[in-house]
Order: C-alpha cells, then structure tokens, then sequence
C-alpha cells in the first residue's frame, strides 16, 4: 500500500508520471477571459488512483484534457513521464496519447456501426500493431472486461453498462500507463456504475493501470485511494485514504 | 498506420454508408462513362471513316478537272483531260503503278418493268485495280471489248438488286437510254461513302463509253495509283507540274485542275473527327467535374457528421496526418469505384451504340487507364480540402460535437 501524503507527494515509488507545477489555463482574452485553471500544482504517481472532485466550472475538465494532453497550459509546466508537454506539437501529442495514455468518456465515445472488436482494434492499428496480434490482444481486452460473447455487437446493440466496460476494455487494449476516465459513470445506474468502478479498481491493483477519473458522485469517489477536489481553478483540498 | 490498412478502412466505411457511397459516386460514374463513350464512339467513328476513304483505294490521287472557286464556293468544272494526258502521266511519271482514267453520265438503264438511273461510267480494267474493287459474279472486260468498243457492262450491287431482283443478271441485256447492252458481271457490295451509293453504278469500257454514249473523247476522272511505298506527295508533285505543262498554265495562273490526294484526305478527316471527339470529350469531362464537386460535398458532410469519431480517433493518439489520409483515401476510394464503374458502363454504354450505329468497337486501354486516374485525381483534389478540415478539428470540441 503506498502511503501518499495530503500534499500529493508519495513517499513510496517516487516515480511521478505526472507533474503540474503552477499550471494555468486561460480561455479567451480581454473581456471574455476565462480562467479555468488559476495556477494548480499537482503529482500523481505510477499506480494510483486518482478522483477529481468539484463543482462544474471548476476546472476539473481543463485539468483532465491538460493531463490527457489534449490541451496545453497557458502557463506553468506540465512534465508527463519528465516531458514537458508545454513544448510538444500536437502530433508528438498524439503519438503520446496512442502510447501512454487511455480515455474513458462519460459519453463512451465508440464509433457507431462498428463492432465490439473492431472498437477495441482502433488504437491497436494506430500502433502498427499487425492483424493478427491485434485481433488477439482485442478478444483478451474483451475478456478483462467480461464480454466475449458480444465481439460481434456494434455498440447501438450493446446496453450502457455494456457500452462503458467495451470503452474501458478500448482504453486498456494497449496496455497504457494512465487511464483517464472522465465520469465514467455519470450515465448509468447504480449497480451498473459498481460494476464499472469494481473493474477499474481492478484494473488498477492486478494491471498497475494509473487511473485518474473525474466524478460528481462521493460513492464512486469513495473507490479512488486519493481524492482531489477542485474549486474556483484550484485545487481545494488533496486527500489520500490510507 | 499503413496506406494498405487506411485504404481497407475506408473500404469498410464505404460498405457502412453503401447507398450514399453509390449516390456519391454517381457523378464521377456519369462523368467517366461519358468521356469513355465519348472517346471510344469517337475513335470508332474516325476508323470507319478513315476506311471508308481508304477504301476508295490505297495510294491514291485522283486528278480532277476543276477549278477552285476565289469566293469560297463549291469548284467550278474546267476542260477535261484528254486520254493523251493520261498515257503522258503513264509515261512521263515515275513511281506510278496504275492509272485509270473514266468518263461518266447519269443514264436510265432499263430492264423488262425495271428503270433505274444510275451512273454508267466508261473504264478500262486498271479501274477495278486501283480502286481495288472485285468482282462478286461474272467478269471484268476482255481486250476485244476494250479495244473494239463493244458495250458490255459490269454493274454494281444495287443496280443488279433494283432491277433484276432474283434474276440471274449475266448475259441479260440492259437498255442503257437507247443502248442495248449486254451484262457480263456484278461487283462486290461496297455500301456507301458519305451518302453516296457506290453500288449504284454501271460501268461500260471508256472506248464504248465515248463512241457510243457522250459521243466525245473527254476523260472526267483519273484515277492514279501510287507504287506502295512510294510518297504520293512526290507523285502529287510530278503531276501537278506535268498537267501545268500540258494545260499552259503559266506561273501565277491559278491551275484549272486538282490532284487529291486521298492519303490526305484521309489524314484530313482523321483529324477533324479527332477534334469533335477531343470536344465533346472536354464537354464530357465537365461532368467529371461536377462529379468531383459532389464528392466534395458528401466528404464535407461525412467530416462533420463524423466529428466526434475524429476526436475519438485523436483522442486514441491519430496524428494531423492520418486523419488527413484517412479521408483523403475515403475520397480517393469514392472516386476510383465511380472511375470502375463508369469505365464499365461507359465500354457498355459504347459497344451498344457502336453495335445500333454499325461503327467498330476500339477497345483503348490508355483511355481507361487516363480516365481511372482522372478520377482519382478528381477525388484526391476534391477530397483534400475536407480531409484537412477534419485533420485540423481541436479534439476537445470534437469530442464534445453532439
């Protein structure tokens, strides 16, 4: 069990994978200007499982497209794996994210009419990975997230719970080490919303699988080991369970 | 990602949306197929024309007597020529295989309840030479009837048909005007040369035709026949400067005669006919144009439609470009199947009509091979501008595009 202190610093595994040092993100200019992110610090380590918390307008989104690279800071420094991501174009940005990263969408974001396994195939051909390989590393996805038997299903035909597993399985088909899920589980019921954080917690004690998920709701927050609320584009409090 | 592996994507994202891919395609399919027909209709024309010239005789000159008109008009008809200058052309110019000189009047020629006007023509037998005309029945004229002047006659196709029907036209006696005349063979169906009816004809032996019919010694028409091989210009020449000579023209004086050549001719109507079908070809590949622009527009719409599946795909880790070649083989994809299909239909489309119009079917490959990279390019240039549309999409908004 790695003992993190409130300041976000772990003392055990010191590897940091992600690094926000002073990090601001301003939209628009003049009058219109909108600061989500006034200046954050924030560390999280190989193997974690972070929540972030806080009510909407308060930069929790700004702070997850930062983290998944999509997004760049105003200012500050954003170091992922020690790159700083400020000083990236956006293909080195993608090729980071095909590499290192996975998202999942509270929205699930699959490609419609396309199948289950095809799904999963996507960012395995990004990778160059040969069909063969890819077709075996999709169905052992599949079976992580306990739906073999719907490789065939294109996502219209497949119930949210089922849709949300088939977008974890998409994140982790290539192995990443962070997976980003923003509100994973704001369009589902309860039960199904356990099943979807039983299997990240999963993912991140077996698999070693970073996790940073946005969330509105305390119970699913209450599977994360570290929560990080967010207010007024600041972090507001960092708290790890022990 | 690999062209190989984007390219059976985009084929798979063809098949999702079939209907709208073949409603797509459709212009390109319409523009392919119309300059395809266009071209080979064309190439198929030219070819029956150009035989149909050549099939007035290899190497051949015809001397005329005429006159060109100053205002652009039809030829004004000048003195004929004589049967001395044709043995001066048979003696004088080298490089000549045959000449045939002919005289030639309309005539009724009349059998049993039968009466037809046709062309009775005077030859001697070099005519059947250097127009390289044969004979279906019968025979050509024996030396006695040339040299005596006796009036037989050979008749061409449909003169036998007209008025003989079923009968056995050999031997029978046609009256040519107020000439009983005695029919000793029947020519091989020619068919017609820009609406005239060669198989409308009669054809007598000059002497008799002279003698006995126009009651002068005039020559209409000679025939020359160029060694193969040899240049018919250098003939043109010889003769040209040979009938200047015997007509006292002097320098300056416009001729009172004309030497075609029907080499020339030929090349001439080649070219004209090449120019129609490079026309309508041009009018043709408008379509493919407009065909390009749909595309354009299907693309467009495709690329908005599919935001959100761009941002998944960049959110995934595609860069700029992959996006960009991903739609741009989509485009080029669309473009090329409407390239198979017009080409198919088009080489369909043209083997009918030159089966209902009796023109020869040319297969042109470099044609289909043009027209399949055409449109390509028409999808490539089409497709470019969507394609970057989508590359350039922010990934957050696209993401968040309901």
């Amino acid at each position: 069990m790695t003992l993190i202190t409130p300041t976000g610093e772990s003392q055990e595994n010191g590897e940091s994978l992600v690094e926000l040092k002073g990090v601001t993100r301003i939209y628009g200019q003049g009058e219109a200007e909108v600061r989500a992110l006034a200046g954050i610090d924030l560390r999280i380590c190989q193997g974690e499982f972070v929540a972030i918390m806080g009510p909407s307008g308060s930069g929790k989104s700004t702070c997850m497209n930062l983290i998944g690279c999509l997004d760049t800071p105003t200012s500050g420094n954003y170091r992922f794996r020690g790159l700083d991501v400020g000083t990236l174009s956006r293909d080195q940005r993608a090729l980071l994210r095909r590499h290192y990263l996975g998202f999942v969408f509270q929205g699930y974001n699959l490609l419609p009419r396309t199948t289950a396994l095809e799904n999963l195939e996507l960012p395995l051909i990004y990778r160059g990975v040969r069909p063969r390989e890819r077709h075996e590393a999709a169905k052992a996805a599949l079976q992580v997230v306990g739906m073999s038997d719907r490789e065939s299903h294109t996502p219209s035909e497949l119930s949210g719970g089922q849709q949300q597993r088939l977008a974890i399985a998409r994140a982790i088909v290539t192995n990443p080490n962070l997976v980003l899920a923003d509100e994973p589980t704001g369009n589902l019921d309860s039960a199904r919303s356990v099943e979807i954080m039983e299997l990240l917690t999963r993912l991140n004690r077996d698999r070693g699988i970073t996790i940073v998920m946005v969330t509105h709701e305390p119970d699913m927050a209450a599977y994360a080991r570290r929560v990080v609320h967010f207010r007024d584009g600041v972090i507001a409090s960092d708290e790890a369970k022990a | 990602m690999n062209l190989l592996t984007t390219f059976l994507l985009a084929i798979r994202e063809v098949r999702r949306h079939l209907m709208r891919s073949v409603l797509t395609t459709l212009g390109i399919v319409i523009g392919v197929g119309a300059v395809i027909t266009m071209i080979t209709l064309g190439r198929g024309a030219t070819e029956k024309v150009t035989s149909q010239i050549s099939g007035l005789g290899r190497n051949l000159l015809i001397l005329m007597p005429e006159r060109a008109s100053r205002s652009g008009g039809p030829p004004a008809s000048t003195a004929p020529f004589k049967i001395e200058d044709v043995q001066a052309i048979v003696e004088e110019i080298a490089d000549v295989a045959v000449v045939a000189p002919l005289a030639t009047r309309p005539l009724l020629a009349v059998y049993g309840n039968e009466n037809r006007t046709t062309t009775v023509t005077g030859i001697d037998n070099n005519f059947f030479e250097v127009r390289d005309w044969r004979l279906s029945m019968g025979r050509t004229f024996s030396e006695t009837e040339l040299r005596a002047g006796k009036l037989v006659c050979v008749i061409g196709a449909t003169t036998r048909k007209e008025l003989f029907r079923y009968q056995d036209p050999i031997g029978a006696t046609l009256r040519l005007g107020k000439l009983a005349c005695e029919v000793i063979g029947v020519l091989e169906a020619k068919g017609a040369t820009f609406g005239n009816d060669q198989d409308e004809i009669v054809l007598v032996p000059l002497r008799a035709f002279q003698r006995r019919i126009a009651g002068n010694r005039d020559i209409n028409l000679v025939f020359v026949g160029a060694k193969s091989g040899e240049s018919t210009a250098k003939v043109q020449r010889d003769i040209t400067s040979l009938m200047h000579e015997r007509r006292h023209i002097s320098r300056g004086e416009p001729d009172d005669f004309a030497v075609r050549d029907m080499t020339e001719v030929t090349n001439t109507v080649g070219a004209a006919t090449g120019i129609l079908t490079a026309f309508l070809s041009a009018i043709a590949a408008v379509s493919l144009v407009v065909g390009g622009i749909g595309i354009m527009n299907i693309m467009l719409v495709s690329v908005t439609e599919r935001t959100r599946e761009i941002g998944i795909r960049m959110s995934i880790g595609a860069m700029e470009r992959e996006v960009l070649r991903q739609f741009l083989v989509e485009a080029v994809t669309l473009s090329l199947l409407g390239g198979l299909i017009g080409v198919a239909g088009g080489l369909g489309c043209s083997a009918l009509v030159c089966f209902a119009l009796d023109l020869p079917f040319i297969l042109d490959l470099s044609t289909v091979f043009l027209a399949f990279f055409f449109s390509g390019s028409v999808g490539v240039v089409f497709g470019y501008f969507p394609a970057r549309k989508a590359a350039r999409l922010d990934p957050i908004e696209a993401l968040r595009y309901e």
